[in-house]
């Protein structure tokens, strides 16, 4: 049975091509993981480009089926790379990028070297490393346990099982390594054996890939989903998941992309990734730039809002009566539009109501938050002079900064640590209590 | 420093650079129509191939050592693939095959997988190496999508000349492209002369260039649009991997070779022009061989020699000197531990075993065995056998008096760090005789003093101390 027949057969034709690629780039994407929370992403990189003499001799001398030897030459080639950069960096003191560029296009050129010379005994081809062909990599079915499927099925699900196995078995180790490798380093797992262990699956996964997808692909996949994850979440495990995801659905609309436009399924595939990453840029909930803007955003209405607020307390404090603020009045030290949202908000929250000829005026509950602020404020000053001694004139400006960060609690706990809190260093009255002691 | 001198010191480098950039420039400029005449003796096409090969290393050479010095080696790479959708992308917007257009629209790729490079870096959570590895490989999987669009909708000479923008088809390069490779490298070699010094700060102190008011940003970007279009020149010729290594391979070589920048970037442009010239050479004698690769590997070998056999700053040398040291070390360990000796037993030169000096410094028989030959050979200390302890040694006067001088440094160093010892970094390169002509003289004196009045400062003796090879520190 083959379960490509099973769906309509217009998308049986695509069936096969898209699990394929579904295996290949998660299997890439969750090694890809650790890789870049470890920043060795261009090592991954490098690998995957180095794998070509390796693979040339696998397959000059087993044949290509006898993947177990491809990847043995494959994981031969990943470890030798990564021993050639550390032994450059640390012996030849070569900075590391460097060593990376000349052990990477050295054995790149020796295995085109080796395919130019071999290319008819081998059936293997540059382009082919470089770009894959799904389309003729899933075209060779084969037949076993009474499935029909693509005769690199197999290979591929070996990777893929191979990391999985990988990444559980040494879970403990790669997370303690990705984020702290001096503390691994200290508790005593060999951080060098884990980064060659790392570097030989690297070489694994990228040659079990280069048929299908090729090796530019198989770096986009190693990179890009793990990068779009890393700016959704702050979980590894949830990382891991959504790097495989997204590795997915880059196969699922690669596929259909390129189908659609006639083109070349393995870069659709790296700009259907290159796509769901830019999307994250933009969108994501916590660091997507459209979430940092409206957050700065927010913060900066707030405090401008805020500042409108305190002044007019202020200026009430000061003549004992209700006061007004028109927007002429006071030069604007954040951005005009900013501060006229920020009125504008005050103006919502009724936090502030219109007097005449477009002055503002306090409402009592403006009145009432302005006074929790100018206590902050006050406090603060206080709690300066108090602690670190500073001089009457430097009390301002760090207060006027920290005083929209002082929540109630805070307050409190600083009312609690002064000796007394009737006045401020100035000598001017600290207004009321927290609004929650009310 | 005068400015006059100044100004003769920049003087020098745009002479050595100017001069050798004319003759490149007419070189690339006749040598083609030139080579139609010797074509009885190589073959036309070998000129071309050779020359262009020859400028395009002496070029990426001379950029690429500033990549390589900044610690941008990888983004001749990330150049190289990000423009690749330059080349199908003209083919879309013109309609027919231009090759100054898609050399033109891949430069403008190239600066916008640099211009989004530096955003990803500003603005999001992403580090610098998965930025890189994210522009480069789907801006080059876009490109490989181009090209299979072109492919299928532009039938008439499409596919010709856009697969080898990958690989390179060096053996294939034309009069035209050597006549571009000589204007573009004539470009950055002006720029480069006209700004070396600007350049050279940028290269070594980047935020103090900034401090200094210069347009850090402008030089930034400078820099990299110059790679960028040796990179884009160089990828019809050589391919994407191969223009990375010529990027990077004479910067790195050179490196171990000096440590002025001026002669880094004349050695690398020498060395780019020797890869290129060789590599091409070997692969025109050879035909079956592919000239990209093996200018590649020609590079990659000068690199390798150089890492070991450089005077300096190779592995061996490197190693040839450690030795040195560790040899003076325990020379000086010899001679201080057998002058200790002597004050133990009361001051005379008396024979001590060799066996307890080794076995206080932990040494092996062979060490023990080299330090005390060559301290005997320059008549520091004598030797003789004894049947009961072994070997046994004796200082001679001139080693009494060197040994003096040592351990009144360790003395006066120990004297110095007992009373101050936040200054054991800047004490712990000094030689056992710079405690005397390093120290303020009135620390000096009390320090002499304490030593003195506890009777354990040996004399100061003359400066005559046996040529050592090395001089090094050690600590008694």
């Amino acid at each position: 049975v083959n379960p490509a027949d099973l769906l309509g057969s217009d998308l049986s034709l695509a069936f096969w091509p898209i699990v394929i690629g579904a295996i290949v780039n998660s299997a890439c994407a969750l090694l890809g993981c650790f890789l870049v929370l470890r920043r060795m992403s261009l090592l991954g990189d490098a690998i995957s480009h180095a794998v070509l003499p390796g693979l040339v001799i696998a397959f000059f001398f087993a044949g290509r089926n006898a993947f177990g030897w491809l990847f043995l030459g494959a994981m031969a080639s990943g470890v030798l790379t990564t021993f050639l950069v550390e032994s450059l960096r640390k012996w030849g003191n070569v900075p590391e990028d460097s060593a990376m560029g000349i052990v990477f296009t050295a054995m790149f050129s020796i295995g085109v070297l080796l395919l130019s010379n071999w290319a008819r005994d081998v059936h293997l081809d540059v382009s082919c490393v470089i770009y894959g062909d799904m389309d003729i990599a899933t075209s060779i079915l084969t037949r076993g346990y009474g499935f029909v499927y693509p005769r690199v099925f197999p290979r591929m699900a070996a990777a893929l099982i191979g990391v999985v196995v990988f990444l559980f078995v040494f879970r403990k180790e790669l997370k303690l390594a990705a984020f702290d490798p001096a503390l691994a380093t200290a508790m005593g797992f060999s951080a060098a054996l884990l980064h060659y262990l790392m570097m030989g699956m690297t070489a694994v996964v990228s040659v079990s890939a280069f048929e299908a997808i090729g090796s530019v692909l198989a770096v986009a996949m190693l990179i890009v989903p793990p990068a779009t994850a890393q700016l959704l979440t702050d979980r590894l495990r949830t990382m891991l998941v959504l790097s495989a995801l997204v590795a997915c659905l880059s196969s699922l609309f690669g596929y259909l992309l390129a189908r659609h436009f006639a083109a070349n399924s393995a870069g659709m595939m790296a700009v259907a990734a290159g796509l769901q990453y830019s999307a994250a840029v933009l969108f994501a909930p916590r660091y997507g730039l459209i979430a940092k803007s409206w957050r700065s955003l927010a913060l900066s209405t707030r405090i401008a809002g805020e500042d409108v607020l305190a002044r007019l307390y202020r200026k009430e404090e000061a003549s004992r009566r209700p006061a007004v603020e028109t927007p002429v009045e006071v030069p604007i030290i954040t951005r005009k539009w900013i501060d006229r949202l920020a009125r504008g908000r005050l103006l919502h929250n009724g936090e502030v109501h219109l007097a005449a000829d477009g002055a503002l005026a306090l409402t009592d509950r403006g009145r009432k938050t302005a006074e929790s602020l100018v206590r902050s404020h006050r406090l603060w000053e206080a709690y300066l002079v108090q602690n670190f001694q500073l001089p009457l004139d430097h009390l301002h400006e760090p207060a006027e900064r920290i005083e929209h960060f002082i929540g109630p609690e805070l307050q409190q706990q600083l009312a609690e640590s002064l000796p007394k809190t009737a006045v401020d260093p100035h000598g001017r009255e600290i207004p009321g209590t927290a609004p929650d002691q009310k | 420093m005068s400015s006059t001198s100044a100004a003769r010191r920049t003087g020098l480098p745009v002479a050595l650079i100017l001069v050798p950039a004319c003759l490149i420039a007419a070189s690339a400029w006749f040598l083609p129509s030139l080579a139609r005449f010797s074509a009885g003796f190589v073959s036309y096409n070998t000129v071309v191939v050779l020359l262009g090969a020859t400028l395009l290393g002496a070029n990426a050479g001379l950029i690429g050592t500033f990549t390589v010095l900044r610690g941008r080696a990888l983004l001749g790479d990330v150049l190289a693939h990000a423009s690749l959708p330059g080349f199908p992308l003209a083919l879309l917007l013109l309609g027919r095959r231009s090759f100054s257009g898609m050399l033109v629209s891949a430069f403008i790729m190239g600066l916008v997988g640099v211009l989004l490079l530096t955003l990803l870096r500003r603005y999001t959570r992403t580090k610098d190496d998965a930025a890189l590895g994210i522009i480069r490989s789907v801006l080059f999987g876009l490109g490989i999508v181009l090209i299979s669009v072109v492919q299928s909708w532009v039938v008439e000479g499409g596919k010709a000349g856009l697969e080898s923008q990958i690989f390179g088809k060096t053996a294939g390069m034309l009069a035209e492209d050597v006549r571009l490779i000589g204007l573009v490298s004539l470009v950055s070699l002006a720029t480069i002369t006209l700004l070396f010094k600007e350049f050279q700060l940028a290269s070594f102190d980047a935020g103090f260039a900034r401090v200094q008011g210069w347009p850090a940003l402008v030089l930034d970007n400078l820099q990299m649009g110059l790679v960028a279009v040796t990179t884009v020149v160089a990828l019809p010729a050589v391919g994407a991997v191969l223009a990375t290594a010529l990027l990077i391979i004479p910067g790195a070589t050179l490196r171990f070779w000096t440590e002025r920048l001026r002669t880094l970037l004349l050695g690398s442009a020498v060395l780019g022009a020797l890869i290129g010239a060789v590599g091409s050479a070997a692969s025109a004698n050879f035909s079956l061989l592919p000239a990209g690769p093996i200018i590649v590997l020609v590079g990659v070998a000068m690199f390798v020699v150089s890492m070991l056999f450089a005077p300096r700053r190779g592995l061996i040398a490197r190693r040839i000197a450690q030795e040195g040291f560790r040899r003076a070390r325990r020379r000086r360990r010899l001679l201080a531990t057998l002058f200790e000796l002597d004050e133990i037993d009361g001051g005379e030169n008396d024979w001590h075993p060799a066996e307890r000096i080794a076995s206080r410094h932990a040494w092996t028989p062979r060490e023990l065995f080299q330090v005390v030959t060559e301290a005997e050979l320059e008549d520091l200390i004598r030797r003789r056998d004894h049947d009961e302890a072994g070997q046994l040694c004796r200082l001679t006067a001139a080693g009494t008096e060197y040994a003096a001088t040592i351990v009144r440094g360790f003395r006066l160093r120990d004297a110095l760090l007992d009373e101050h010892p936040d200054q054991a970094v800047l004490v712990a390169a000094w030689e056992p005789r710079d405690f005397d002509e390093n120290l303020p003289p009135e620390l000096l004196a009390t320090l002499e003093a304490r030593l003195q009045s506890r009777g354990t400062l040996p004399p100061a003796s003359g400066p005559t101390i046996p040529p050592g090879r090395n001089h090094g520190e050690e600590r008694p």
